[in-house]
């Protein structure tokens, strides 16, 4: 048990910090740039990542599970499934779980809490085609994560990315007064910080929590 | 540079308008570094030209048949609804490129991973459907998406040349520094190869297109 959850931490600090997922390997580019330029807003994306990264992770892997996998259809009844291999259609099957979730937080947020709906409202839609979203859960596929391990992997890499958009958002503002060269301003400058930042984090390679061997 | 374009055969047929269409794109509106779309995948599989290259040659099919089949289906598609069916159309083509990359170039599609399945969320292609196809004819539609994509595959393979000659010393896997250089006492620049060199190498090729193109975006 105790093992477990040290393993589950391990993946957690490996997820925010060593493999970061915008840092690492370069998912969500796109509302990263766009949206960074004030830290109000990066907070609230951040925020938004977060929770639905932290539901679609586990929602995918059961969708994978249950339904996708060759074999996984087997629980419908006997060997007549065993061989079926849906899996060529995660893709699709994922999009349609994230836009589906994304909606679902959305007006259940707009439901019971007025005030955090002011805050991500207008993030949430923008976020269905963020690729960090569809990334993990391919990812998480891809390295045959469990349930446990996929809720803290979808969490962990939310983490990861809101704390990447917000450093970057407070170094922007502070960048606002500096006189940059025409050609390298906006994106030219961002780009050449977020490779800064990016050397930064890979100063925690190496880091492992526990008994490595375990 | 128009004048050069004049001479590529098939390009001379067009009309002026259509030219302009694909050629922008390539370097005086590049949707990388002007328009800022599908920046994710671009530094991702940059390491190598090889992935680079199949990479390119992926979006120029999804987009270029993303962009006529909306094109065509524009008129039918209610406008509440237009993302869901965008974004079923476009996961439908990367499902095809996908499996076939798996089928044929087995090696490269791992090499790629999630990549490829990532042109789904790509902004360039919900980008260009969005912003052009919806409203235009279908061949126009398809000279654009070619035209973007190969705007992206520009600077794609820009960054992977440099990426790979100088982090590991060759181009399209053939070695191109010379051993000299090496017993002179260079070495490779390992930096390039892992995630900080793509960052800072796009910035840099921003930068040098941004002031040769004369644009600059705040």
């Amino acid at each position: 048990m105790e093992d477990q959850i040290i393993h589950l931490a391990s993946l957690a600090v490996k997820a925010i910090f060593i493999d970061n997922i915008l840092l690492a390997y370069f998912l969500g580019m796109c509302s990263f740039l766009a949206c960074s330029k004030k830290i109000d807003t990066a907070v609230g994306l951040g925020l938004a990542v977060v929770v639905v990264l932290t539901i679609t992770a586990p929602a995918n892997w059961l969708i994978y599970e249950f339904f996708l996998k060759k074999g996984a259809l087997t629980w419908l009844g006997g060997s007549r499934f065993a061989d079926v291999d849906l899996s060529f259609l995660k893709l699709i099957s994922f999009i349609g779980v994230i836009a589906a979730m994304v909606q679902i937080v959305e007006m259940v947020l707009d439901r019971f809490s007025q005030k955090l709906y002011a805050a991500l409202g207008i993030f949430l839609p923008l976020i269905t085609v963020n690729c960090a979203i569809l990334g993990s859960s391919l990812f998480m596929v891809e390295r045959e994560y469990n349930f446990p391990e996929s809720i803290v992997f979808g969490f962990g890499s939310g983490v990861g990315w809101a704390l990447a958009i917000i450093s970057l958002a407070s170094i922007r503002q502070k960048l606002r007064y500096s006189n940059i060269p025409p050609g390298l301003r906006g994106l030219g400058i961002t780009f050449l910080i977020t490779g800064l930042m990016s050397l930064g984090f890979m100063c925690f390679q190496g880091i492992q929590l526990g008994n490595p061997a375990g | 540079m128009a004048t050069l374009i004049d001479k590529i055969p098939g390009l001379a047929q067009l009309s002026k308008k259509d030219r302009e269409i694909v050629v922008d794109p390539l370097w005086d509106n590049n949707p990388i570094t002007l328009q800022v779309l599908g920046i994710c995948s671009a530094l991702a599989v940059t390491t190598k030209v090889q992935p680079a290259l199949v990479m390119s040659a992926a979006l120029v099919f999804v987009l270029t048949m993303s962009n006529v089949v909306i094109s065509v289906l524009r008129n039918y598609i209610p406008s509440k609804v237009r993302m869901i069916v965008e974004l079923a159309v476009i996961s439908s083509l990367v499902i095809i490129i996908d499996e076939f990359l798996k089928a044929f170039l087995f090696d490269v599609a791992k090499e790629l991973s999630v990549f490829v399945s990532l042109i789904v969320t790509n902004c360039i292609v919900m980008g260009r459907a969005e912003a052009y196809a919806m409203a235009n004819g279908p061949f126009r539609s398809a000279l654009d998406g070619i035209g973007n994509a190969l705007g992206y595959g520009v600077i794609l393979l820009l960054v992977a040349s440099g990426r790979e000659i100088l982090g590991g010393g060759t181009w399209f896997g053939l070695p191109v520094v010379p051993q000299f250089v090496y017993d002179a006492g260079y070495v490779n620049v390992g930096l390039m190869l892992l995630p900080p060199g793509a960052f800072i190498l796009l910035g840099l090729i921003i930068w040098v297109q941004r002031s040769i193109s004369g644009k600059v975006i705040d």
